[in-house]
């Protein structure tokens, strides 16, 4: 009995159209794939024969009356046919040389964790009604302020403390601007990334000067599971708890209470004050823990990752975060996925700069341009809270 | 699926619970801010800076002298019997003020004016389209994007006369400004993506368009040399005419009166014209000027092609004016279209009040440029950092225009209070 029910559940959560379409993404991004070591077929119409299987499968979603599933299936084959061309007509020495996988895989999570950090406090912070176009800054302040603590206590722990405890000051003003001022968030969010800048660059050259941050910061240390493999095997502490919090965010969010409450809060505060939920005290919440996340995400970057501190070093990583948030539709795991996508072309940037040269930065604009599609919806709106960016006033 | 569902209806069933729009803002800053709020929000943010100067053991009068000092603007309290040039003759007139920029005021006076000009424009980007109630802050995509223009048009063409050359380089950067700008507009009017999403990420797609093509192998890299990721320098002819220095020491160029000319425009166009009545009157309220049969969608995009084509105009100025060239740094460094929002911000999106902001912030980057400050008294890095703190400081105090509302209404109560016993 219950078997046959599991099976209901299961038939209604998976359609058949959805399996299809999700089908027809995974075979588009083989017809890239194919072409790709160690598969690395040679003729140009293996990539176009499997990249059309994906159009096809998304065509026949489209006939069921799926737009969005649908479209994204085509999407992903006619990019995975484009792509694919393109690298059979490229050299084996080059394709060698930039498709290490491991190493790619690596670097793309090196540079996904930052986004993940923030992308996920920035998630919570919209979720509770707030917009937060500070990310940047507050993520640039716990970039400084790591280094900063982790230099003076002379140790990581105490550094990523600090980091937190000045990206929540930073979001503590954007919080009171946003909610008890009722600020355009977009003003104060900008102010706060100005305010960021200048005040880390300040307090940066008057601490260390000419000569930059000191050389044997205390690092955020890797955990280190040879039986793990090459990729997972030697990761920074901060990649696995940005992993844990991707889970406890999910949960948080969509499991319990609290969740509930935030979500309350953002898409329908006066339904959500009327139950008794504190609005206000939700929403500061959520902008705080907002900030020390993206915070977090900056530590990581400036004593977990390069192990030094230069002034503007997070160079729109908050906005690529922003994006993210978007990207991923206000979700912990649909913001990890473009977060991996996007710190994917980074790190794809990073790498065909030897064979590609200049050409390479363009995949620097990819997240960008993704996020323009996505807002723009020609594969599906991204909607979100309903009271995202509108401050509440209590009665 | 479930998901794609509805979004649930908007919550406009009471307009009066939540915070007061855009055009009520406006609205409260015509009647009671004034010129005072304004003045009283950029007092309170040198203030602050100041605090946190002295807090790192400068001493803030002698800071904000030095900075006033690198902005040339003590160049107005030295009086004396100088005289000017009569162009196209040899004779001269008398003069109160000493114009020869071997003079430091008068020179840093010139370069003051000098960042003044995009700033006039930039801000006016970004208050044209608050009036329609949008907000740019694409102004930074749309500079870098009529720069880019700019730069190929005028590099490109030698053979052409001068004045066709500059007007070209001049249209052609405005219209590429326009469009970066209506590609926002036109995402609003049609799908209403919000335009502070898409204009950061048109923002950093003009960002890395142009590290793309100025960068070393780029489409638009520099021909002669190919080992620097500039591009290459525009042709002589298409130099916009030095007005006030000496055009090898980064002369200020005529460009300024296009801008001083724009803030007449945007007052003209925006007070005085069809046009600047619907995109004003979609400000205010969009539904009721939906209602009245004005098409909102359409305003949206003129609103943002307007205000795209005043930071690409900027954006050209800079090419034309004292530039010459465009590198991969000059595109990843440049904050000018940023400024630009607290310059609307702090001018209350007034040309005249844009006019002003445009040129306190002039002043305060050029004062505390490493070329003007004198880094005996002020290490001018700090300085840099310093005006970046003092603009946030801007920012937030005109965002917390709240606070004035409470004292304005809990004085109003105080009165109230105080009669109605009686």
């Amino acid at each position: 009995m219950s078997t046959i029910d599991f099976a209901g559940r299961l038939r209604s959560r998976w359609p058949l159209e959805t399996v299809v379409a999700r089908g027809g993404v995974v075979i588009g991004l083989f017809a890239f794939i194919v072409a790709l070591p160690p598969f690395r077929a040679d003729a140009q119409w293996v990539p176009v024969l499997v990249g059309l299987v994906a159009v096809g499968a998304g065509i026949w979603v489209l006939t069921r009356g799926l737009r969005r599933p649908g479209w994204t299936a085509i999407g992903f084959g006619i990019v995975g046919i484009g792509l694919g061309i393109l690298v059979t007509r490229a050299s084996h020495g080059n394709l060698n040389q930039v498709v290490v996988w491991s190493a790619l895989f690596s670097a793309t999570l090196v540079w996904a964790t930052p986004l993940t950090f923030a992308a996920i406090g920035g998630m919570f912070s919209e979720r509770s009604g707030v917009v937060n176009i500070g990310l940047e800054g507050m993520m640039l302040s716990g970039a400084f302020f790591a280094t900063l603590g982790a230099d003076k206590f002379g140790s990581w722990e105490m550094g990523v403390l600090c980091a937190g405890i000045a990206g929540g000051c930073f979001a503590l003003v954007h919080a009171f601007m946003a909610i008890h001022l009722r600020a355009d968030q977009i003003v104060s969010g900008t102010a706060i990334n100005f305010l960021a800048v200048g005040v880390t660059g300040y307090f940066f050259i008057d601490i260390y000067g000419e000569n930059g941050t000191p050389g044997n910061l205390p690092r955020i240390p890797e955990v280190s599971l040879g039986f793990l493999g090459r990729v997972f095997g030697h990761l920074n502490l901060m990649i696995w708890v940005s992993f844990a919090l991707l889970i406890l965010a999910h949960i948080t969010l969509f499991r319990t209470p609290i969740g509930l409450r935030i979500r309350s809060v953002g898409e329908h505060p006066r339904a959500a004050d009327t139950v008794g939920i504190s609005v206000y005290g939700t929403r500061y919440a959520a902008v705080v823990l907002s900030g020390v996340l993206a915070a977090l995400g900056g530590a990581y970057l400036s004593i977990g990752y390069l192990g030094s501190f230069s002034e503007n070093m997070t160079a729109g990583r908050g906005f690529i975060a922003l994006a993210a948030v978007i990207f991923g539709n206000w979700r912990p795991f649909g913001a990890f996925a473009a977060a991996l996508l996007f710190g994917g072309s980074t790190a794809l940037s990073f790498r065909l700069a030897q064979p590609w040269g200049n050409a390479s930065v363009l995949f620097q604009a990819l997240p960008y341009v993704l996020t323009l599609i996505a807002v723009a919806g020609v594969i599906g709106r991204s909607v979100p809270p309903a009271s995202a960016g509108r401050p509440y006033v209590k009665q | 699926m479930s998901e794609a569902a509805a979004p649930p209806p908007p919550l406009e069933e009471d307009p009066e619970a939540y915070a007061p729009s855009v055009a009520r803002r406006m609205a409260f800053y015509q009647s009671a801010g004034g010129f005072v709020t304004p003045f009283l929000t950029a007092v309170f943010a040198f203030l602050m800076g100041g605090i946190v100067v002295a807090a790192t053991g400068h001493n803030p009068l002698r800071v904000y002298k030095a900075i006033f000092e690198g902005a040339g603007l003590n160049w107005f309290f030295h009086f004396g019997s100088y005289h000017i040039d009569i162009p196209f003759s040899t004779h001269h007139i008398w003069f109160w003020w000493n114009t020869s920029t071997n003079y430091t005021a008068a020179y840093n006076l010139t370069q003051t004016l000098l960042t003044t000009t995009p700033l006039i424009l930039t801000g006016l980007a970004v208050s044209f389209a608050f009036r329609c109630g949008l907000f740019n802050i694409g102004g930074q995509g749309q500079y870098i994007t009529g720069a880019i223009v700019g730069v190929y048009v005028g590099s490109r063409f030698v053979s052409m006369g001068h004045f066709q050359h500059v007007a070209l380089a001049i249209v052609l950067a405005s219209l590429a400004g326009a469009f970066w700008g209506a590609i926002a507009g036109f995402l609003k009017a049609t799908v209403g993506a919000h335009e502070v999403i898409t204009t950061i990420m048109l923002n950093w797609i003009a960002y890395w368009a142009g590290s793309y093509f100025f960068g070393r192998g780029g489409p638009l890299q520099n021909h002669l040399n190919k080992s620097i990721p500039i591009s290459d320098d525009i042709a002589q002819g298409a130099h916009f005419p030095a007005i006030w220095g000496n055009p090898a020491l980064q002369a200020l160029h005529g460009g300024i009166f296009l801008a001083l000319a724009a803030l007449f425009v945007f007052y003209l166009v925006l007070n005085r014209t069809t046009l600047g009545y619907e995109v004003r009157a979609v400000g205010f309220n969009s539904e009721a000027a939906r209602y009245g049969g004005i098409s909102v969608g359409r305003n949206f995009v003129v609103a943002m092609a307007i205000s795209g084509s005043f930071a690409g105009l900027a954006g050209a100025l800079d090419i034309l004016g004292w530039q010459f060239r465009l590198g991969v740094l000059d595109v990843q460094v440049s904050n000018i279209g940023f400024i630009g929002i607290a310059v609307a911000l702090l001018g209350r999106n007034t040309a005249v009040g844009v006019g002003c902001a445009a040129l306190l912030f002039g002043a305060l980057l050029t004062g505390t440029s490493t070329r003007s400050l004198d880094p005996n008294i002020f290490p001018p890095q700090l300085a840099g950092n310093l005006a970046l703190m003092i603009q946030a400081l801007v920012l937030l105090f005109v965002g917390a225009d709240l606070l004035i509302v409470y004292i304005w209404q809990a004085r109003r109560k105080l009165r109230l209070t105080g009669r109605a016993p009686a």
